[in-house]
């Protein structure tokens, strides 16, 4: 850091005092001090346009944003309202879908994400980690259009004969939860969004999880086998408690994920702007309101939309940044 | 004696049963994985055809057709944002270990870049909309690759930041001690011993843009024409997989197939490639 500062302010009293510097030197070390000048500035200048997006996104999405705000005010958040002709609008119905999705999508996320990262660290042999580890990260790269094309032409169709079909048969009868199985079983709706969902966070989730696992000091998980400890016991009540902030940060990591999800969600929620009143009823997700309106939209329905973005990115936002915040500290406990 | 023997089974058979959970959980997700790679070749093969890479997206109800548009589209698209995404992302890459390091800004910039990784990207689209689509009057190329840059600088700064944190401080010192000036040591010598760390960064934010559908909806839009134009809208391989795959066309499905195979086929090979690459180093 500070070799660079002391280089150059040796350099004036170089000239004063010493002969064999020439003036040919002096110059271009002076050239040189511009140049890094220069350097700084621009790298600098480039690391904070990324404090600029940031700033330009909120600040151009609530600018955007604000007749709708200026019009329902905070009613608009709970307002079950979204009538594009008569320009009545209320962000819940997607709110719900949105939270309720993801939701369902952590539900069924975490615990396989938490068996995956327990299998690769603990059970596993060890030259099938690194091609296992991959194939799950791939199930990451995977672009979620294709989750998205994925649910809908080949999830959906087993999804409403097989699961659909029968938990209605045996479940929609039963009082007090009956309602949450009842509708069309066409395989779309928040549960098969849920579910897609659910296989594009698991692998964001288990990358956190076998991350935190790993920083176990073996020294603990040693003493724990040495004391009789089961390989289960080791997880659950050692490693466990050891990776809790890491393991907490993972699944909100995945909670960001999920909620922002646009292209996979789209395909299966079943695009319906009517407040789901079952798992299996249609509904729609904030960001999947904005990429089937936002091409026709126009006043009150474009800045509305506009409103639902501001919404989800502050959400996620908020959401990303304690996941963060998480990790950071599960990895600051590491260094101790 | 007897009581013990009974709690070590059930401790035994409770390990058993965690396990053999954590195996299941691992089965299911090589099968999903297997099960969407399976269905996209059993559905894109047949669509793969000389056809594909020659003849324009078809008219709603004609029969035939290619993807030649959207895949020089997206070409272009993406190597646009390369072009822009890799310097800006290296350089503030650069900002963040041999300048910021501690203070309190490079702190807040680190942060704020992690969470745009995972920011929505639909939202990101919106954004760009406002700026570059609205002002202007109409939907481009230019944009579309603006929303994406959006997307690739973070990947690229942080790997690339890891990557030169990697490289020892004795060489730094080492070439400061010639006499070498900042920025010489910052790009010939740091950068330089990093070079395939960076290039991994570049070819997993390669991956993670080419198949991003949500920011090019509103940005790029999609144009039935071939054209090479940026400023005016252009097609693209998600955009028109998203249209097609929702279309009742049989022509139109087949077609989504065949770029969806294309487009996976394309982040898996950018994302193997990005893995041997580091491996490479990491060994050498």
């Amino acid at each position: 850091m500070s070799l660079g500062s002391v280089m150059s302010s040796n350099i004036p009293s170089f000239q004063e005092s010493d002969q064999v510097v020439s003036k040919d030197m002096v110059a271009i070390a002076h050239k040189q001090r511009i140049q890094d000048f220069f350097f700084h500035r621009i790298t600098q200048a480039f690391s904070l346009l990324v404090l600029m997006a940031l700033l330009g996104i909120i600040i151009s999405l609530f600018v955007n944003a604000w007749p709708t705000f200026q019009k329902f005010g905070f009613h608009f958040l709970a307002h079950v309202e979204w009538d594009i002709v008569n320009e009545d609008f209320g962000a819940a119905i997607a709110i719900v879908g949105t939270v309720a999705s993801a939701t369902i999508a952590l539900l069924i996320a975490v615990p396989l994400a938490f068996g995956v990262a327990v299998f690769l660290t603990e059970t596993c042999p060890v030259w099938l980690r690194r091609p296992l580890g991959t194939s799950i990260e791939l199930l990451a790269a995977v672009p979620s259009i294709i989750y998205g094309m994925f649910g809908l032409f080949v999830f959906a169709p087993l999804f409403a004969d097989y699961i659909q079909v029968p938990l209605q048969k045996i479940l929609g009868g039963m009082p007090l939860v009956g309602f949450l199985f009842g509708g069309a079983t066409n395989g779309m709706g928040i549960l098969a969004a849920g579910i897609v969902l659910a296989f594009m966070v698991l692998p964001f989730v288990a990358a956190v999880m076998r991350d935190v696992f790993e920083i176990t000091p073996p020294i603990l998980r040693e003493s724990a086998y040495g004391l009789g400890c089961t390989t289960w016991e080791v997880v659950r009540q050692v490693v466990l408690p050891y990776t809790q902030k890491g393991v907490i940060g993972g699944i909100m990591l995945g909670l960001g994920r999920a909620l922002g999800e646009t292209m996979a969600v789209t395909f299966v929620i079943g695009n319906a702007n009517r407040m789901p009143t079952s798992l299996f009823s249609p509904g729609t997700s904030i960001a999947s309101v904005l990429a089937n309106e936002f091409g026709e939209a126009e006043a009150l329905h474009f800045s509305t939309l506009f409103a639902l973005g501001f919404l989800l990115f502050v959400i996620t936002f908020v959401v990303l940044a304690m996941a963060k915040m998480m990790i950071l500290r599960a990895e600051k406990a590491k260094g101790n | 004696m007897k009581m013990n023997q009974q709690l070590y089974l059930k401790r035994r058979i409770t390990s058993l049963l965690g396990l053999a959970f954590s195996m299941t959980a691992m089965a299911i997700g090589l099968a999903v994985l297997l099960w969407i790679l399976y269905v996209l070749f059993s559905n894109g093969l047949s669509a793969l055809d000389s056809h594909l890479l020659t003849s324009d997206t078809p008219a709603p109800g004609t029969e035939g057709g290619g993807l030649r548009n959207a895949i020089v589209g997206s070409l272009m698209i993406v190597g646009l944002t390369v072009l822009v995404a890799t310097p800006v992302g290296i350089l503030a890459g650069i900002y963040l270990t041999e300048y910021g390091d501690e203070s309190k800004t490079a702190e807040l910039t680190r942060f704020v870049t992690d969470i745009m990784l995972s920011a929505p990207s639909i939202v990101l689209g919106l954004f760009v909309y406002a700026i570059a689509v609205a002002t202007v009057g109409n939907f481009s190329g230019y944009a579309g690759s603006l929303a994406l840059s959006l997307i690739a600088v973070p990947v690229i700064m942080r790997t690339t930041e890891n990557m030169l944190r990697l490289v020892p401080g004795s060489l730094r010192e080492a070439a400061f001690a010639l006499g070498a000036p900042r920025w010489k040591v910052s790009t010939f010598i740091t950068l330089r011993a990093a070079k395939s760390g960076v290039m991994t960064g570049l070819l997993l934010a390669v991956a993670r843009i080419s198949g991003e559908t949500a920011p090019l909806l509103f940005t790029a839009l999609n144009n039935q024409f071939f054209s090479t134009n940026m400023g005016a809208p252009m097609a693209n391989l998600p955009v028109v997989i998203f249209q097609f795959a929702m279309s009742p066309y049989d022509n139109w499905v087949r077609l989504a197939w065949a770029g969806a195979l294309l487009i996976t086929f394309t982040v898996l090979v950018l994302n193997i490639l990005a893995r041997v690459f580091f491996r490479e180093k990491v060994s050498a």
